[in-house]
């Protein structure tokens, strides 16, 4: 992510900011940054950026947050998406950073595997964050 | 007899065979003669948020015409997740252009035409009314005090809830009617991590730490659940020093109060102790 914001209308209308909601469906335009994403979500104890931010930097333009670790610690329970007052759906903007970053290549999440995983979880897992 | 048909998916048929077996028995006695869908597939366990994942409609999709060829318009589930993304898929489909473009992915299949509703056994046992369950619960579940524990998947998104999202009480409804003190907690409806144990068990484990503490601190002496996923992570991802409760299916407990099953020891001493 850029250390300054720089804001523009060249990035407003980016290909970026177009293409995520192209694939999640979403206006992120709609986000008015409240925070109840991120007050809803539990994991984001272990994001390094709370929804509601990764939302603003859609909204910026800014591709570095496919850099970002939120969207893969995301387990898409949708708290976020359900409690929205503005009817975004984070959890969609969640999966089209993932699918961006599978489609580029990018695989950031190591799978810790175990015998005692059920198929239910391993499924689960393997649509979410691999290609 | 009435016929149900019913969808079991991969946790049914693995770790969850017990709460399989226990439901379906249970669903009997009730007076339903259950038929498993046949040439069932993979549900795709978790539901495709992205607008271009088109192909991943069709696996459930060709599940929704396997019910209709068996001319059901009711398609049973005990798995939570089968429940989100079958009836996920089959909202997706009620849209005629998106019904055409899966239909022309299909094969040897007949063209889906809509008119399958995807139910799960909390539905369906809600449906059957707290009367009937009343009469039939014997020996009843005798005051168990038991925190319904709702997860994810029953509730969101709302278009697929099976009740309010944010306040359910159609679980309640059902453990109350089989004689069971239902206990009210913050947590019941909050995620517990799903398939983060994959890639995250020590955020699961908190989760189920957190979970688990709600309920205990409300009273559960019991918890139920309706999601084989939750169901393991509640019992297999505890952080050290959670508390010991116990975790059961719906449908085990739906068994012990028709009797159908025998209630376990370790509850049976529960409720025996307390009294």
């Amino acid at each position: 992510m850029a250390a300054e914001l720089r804001l523009s209308r060249e990035n407003l209308n980016a290909p970026f900011v177009r293409k995520v909601e192209e694939l999640s469906g979403q206006n992120v335009f709609a986000c008015y940054q409240c925070g109840k994403c991120s007050a809803s979500c539990l994991f984001a104890e272990h994001m390094d950026l709370l929804p509601n931010q990764v939302v603003r930097l859609v909204q910026l333009g800014d591709e570095g947050v496919m850099g970002a670790r939120a969207p893969w610690v995301c387990a898409a329970c949708l708290a976020c998406s359900v409690r929205c007052p503005r009817g975004v759906d984070v959890a969609r903007i969640m999966e089209a950073l993932r699918q961006l970053g599978l489609r580029r290549g990018l695989t950031p999440v190591e799978l810790r595997l175990t015998p005692d995983l059920p198929q239910i979880a391993l499924v689960g897992a393997m649509r979410k964050v691999t290609p | 007899m009435n016929r149900l048909v019913y969808f079991p998916g991969c946790a049914l048929k693995d770790q969850a065979q017990g709460y399989e077996a226990a439901t379906l028995a249970a669903v009997q006695a009730l007076g339903y003669a259950v038929q498993e869908l046949p040439r069932w597939n993979c549900c795709g366990t978790v539901y495709a948020l992205a607008q271009d994942d088109l192909m991943r409609h069709v696996g459930p999709v060709r599940n929704l015409i396997r019910a209709q060829e068996q001319g059901a318009t009711e398609l049973l589930t005990l798995c939570a997740m089968c429940y989100n993304t079958l009836s996920r898929s089959a909202l997706f489909v009620r849209n005629p252009e998106n019904l055409r473009r899966i239909n022309a992915f299909m094969d040897e299949e007949e063209d889906y035409r809509g008119g399958v509703r995807v139910l799960h056994l909390v539905q369906w046992l809600a449906e059957i009314g707290p009367e009937r369950l009343a009469r039939a619960a014997n020996p009843g579940l005798q005051g168990l005090r038991i925190g319904a524990y709702y997860g994810c998947t029953l509730l969101r998104p709302k278009e697929v809830a099976v009740d309010h999202p944010e306040k359910p009480e159609i679980m309640e409804g059902i453990l109350a009617a089989l004689g069971a003190e239902p206990v009210l907690f913050p947590e019941r409806v909050e995620c517990c991590g799903a398939y983060l144990a994959v890639t995250r068990p020590e955020a699961v484990r908190l989760r189920v730490g957190s979970i688990l503490l709600s309920a205990a601190h409300h009273g559960a002496e019991l918890v139920v659940t309706a999601c084989p996923l939750c169901h393991f992570n509640l019992r297999e991802r505890r952080p050290l020093g959670a508390p010991r409760l116990p975790v059961a299916y719906l449908g085990e407990v739906l068994a012990w109060a028709l009797g159908t099953q025998p209630i376990p020891e370790e509850i049976a001493r529960t409720v025996g102790v307390r009294r």
